[in-house]
């Protein structure tokens, strides 16, 4: 029996035309449903109406500040944890770290059920829905900003640490103008990969926030059951502010989205 | 010293703090009473109603059988993908490896509604197959992503010397550079695997109704939770319980043998 010979490049094939089929189209399906009417003729009507309601508006302010909450609080308990756990001379540390990250393989529903629960138990389920919300992102998402910021803060040299010591800085001066500037990739990516998540996943604020608020996601979601081409829309402009920030951030590092998998 | 003691107390407050709704669950799973907060008994029913419900058995297997399948798929789908962009032209790999980040940087909203209206647009009803495309969109990046370093890291040279002595280029590809990427491949595979499981909101876009996995059972039941009762509410913190348990008995096994690994080679 003859082999059939595989010239190497032909294996990309497969996966080229699934990218085309299931992920090139569906976007290019969006940005047309985006640009029309409900007869599906041509027009701006959608991006206009988006702009002008100021429903609409307010929604998207409100996601923003919850985003931003939880990005500044998740960054601010994480960032001490990295720095305390890469600068530890701990032998097992990363016995430590993997403590850090082992929740997320938690199943995510089950996990914010767990916060679900918690909060009914203190009696604050149903009652401070924004709090509730903010807790339970910094909650979920603190690993994704523990990772990044514990690989940059790995990797920096301790000589330069010891350099500045010996020029005469203080533990301070030396915290501020050596560790943190070369932590910057770290905090860079953590927050692109708290802060997406945080403006569109309704999960969280549908289970711990009473479905009382509406994230840009919730938003989207919404707008399926009723106008998909405002939902196109709203989806639209979501991914031009998502590959904005990515571009603006310096690109997409994958080392830093591996989820931990790799520890 | 002081030092020393702060920050070990800080690292083990926000470790606490990150356990605490897990142990509190994990706690109450073993109360006899369905309420967090009264202890009646220590008792096994919310286990024994997990496992005697034929729904929640379903969705488990459900989870569980999607999981696997969209990760080995993707696993084929992505390692030859991989292999097929690192040995074509610069441009076309380039914008093959751009294609394939869309859906690792874009919201999963984005993914999860393209996809549904384009599933509408061509007239395909949601089934598991619809299903299954939506987990493997998901998780075949992150193969790339695992593959390609190790690609990159393997020496060409080897490929061609074993063309050199006689081997067909498909018995080389499969005797000479699987196996330098293996490492990749088996993360790939790994993490496509937890990428599946927890995923909620692609899952509830692309599913068949009457299709449930954990997440989207567990959503429903607590956003929408007119039908369930306390008690299956409470037979999640026994499903919780068991996650995390076998969680914990993987990595702390897998890192045990790695570790051991680590200390033998220096």
């Amino acid at each position: 029996m003859k082999i059939p010979r595989i010239s190497r490049k032909t294996l990309g094939i497969p996966y080229a035309v699934f990218l085309i089929c299931f992920v090139i189209i569906p976007m290019l399906i969006i940005v047309v449903y985006a640009f029309t009417d409900q007869n599906m003729r041509f027009s701006f009507e959608n991006f206009i109406e988006f702009f002008s309601d100021p429903t609409k508006l307010s929604t998207i302010v409100y996601s923003l500040v919850i985003a931003l909450l939880t990005t500044c609080f998740t960054l601010l308990i994480a960032y001490p944890v990295a720095y305390i756990l890469a600068r530890s001379k701990m032998k097992k540390k990363y016995v430590l770290l993997l403590l850090f990250v082992t929740p997320m393989w938690i199943n995510f529903v089950l996990r914010v059920n767990a916060i679900r629960e918690l909060l009914n138990w203190i009696g604050l389920l149903g009652e401070t829905n924004y709090f509730n919300t903010v807790l339970g992102m910094v909650y979920d998402f603190l690993p994704f900003m523990i990772l990044p910021l514990y690989t940059t803060m790995i990797k920096i040299d301790n000589s330069l640490l010891e350099a500045s010591a010996d020029l005469g800085g203080n533990p301070f001066v030396t915290f501020t103008r050596v560790t943190v500037p070369l932590s910057m990739p770290g905090v860079l990516s953590g927050i692109t990969m708290v802060f997406l998540p945080s403006m569109t996943n309704y999960v969280v604020s549908d289970m711990l926030g009473n479905s009382k608020i509406t994230i840009i996601g919730k938003f989207i979601e919404t707008y399926f059951g009723t106008d998909w081409h405002m939902g196109s829309m709203i989806a639209l402009i979501l991914l031009v502010i998502v590959f904005a920030t990515t571009a603006l951030s310096g690109g997409f590092r994958s080392e830093n989205n591996t989820r931990g998998a790799t520890i | 010293m002081i030092k020393k003691c702060i920050k070990a107390t800080y690292v083990g407050l926000i470790l606490l703090l990150l356990y605490a709704p897990i142990l509190l669950l994990a706690v109450y799973s073993f109360n006899e009473v369905d309420l967090i907060g009264t202890w009646g008994a220590f008792s096994l029913e919310h286990y024994a109603k997990l496992f005697g419900d034929p729904v929640i058995l379903e969705m488990i297997g459900n989870t569980v059988g999607l999981a696997l399948l969209a990760a080995a798929l993707s696993t084929v789908l992505g390692t030859a993908g991989a292999l097929g962009f690192y040995y074509s032209k610069k441009r076309t790999r380039t914008i093959m490896y751009g294609a394939s980040q869309i859906p690792v940087i874009n919201a999963e909203i984005v993914t999860a509604l393209a996809l549904a209206i384009a599933f509408v647009t061509v007239g395909l009803e949601k089934s598991y197959f619809t299903l299954l495309i939506g987990h493997m969109i998901i998780c075949t990046p992150f193969v790339v992503l695992s593959v390609t370093p190790k690609l990159k890291q393997m020496d060409n040279s080897l490929y061609e010397a074993a063309l050199d002595l006689g081997a067909s280029p498909t018995k080389a590809l499969f005797k000479v550079v699987l196996p330098q990427i293996i490492p990749g491949v088996i993360s790939g595979f790994m993490l496509a695997i937890t990428l599946s499981l927890d995923d909620y909101i692609v899952t509830s876009y692309c599913k068949p109704s009457g299709f449930n996995t954990i997440s989207t059972y567990v959503y429903n039941a607590t956003t929408k939770g007119n039908a369930h009762t306390a008690e299956t509410l409470a037979s999640f913190w026994a499903l919780t319980t068991i996650i995390f348990v076998i969680i914990l008995a993987v990595v702390l096994i897998a890192n045990l043998v790695d570790g051991k690994k680590k200390e033998d080679r220096t």
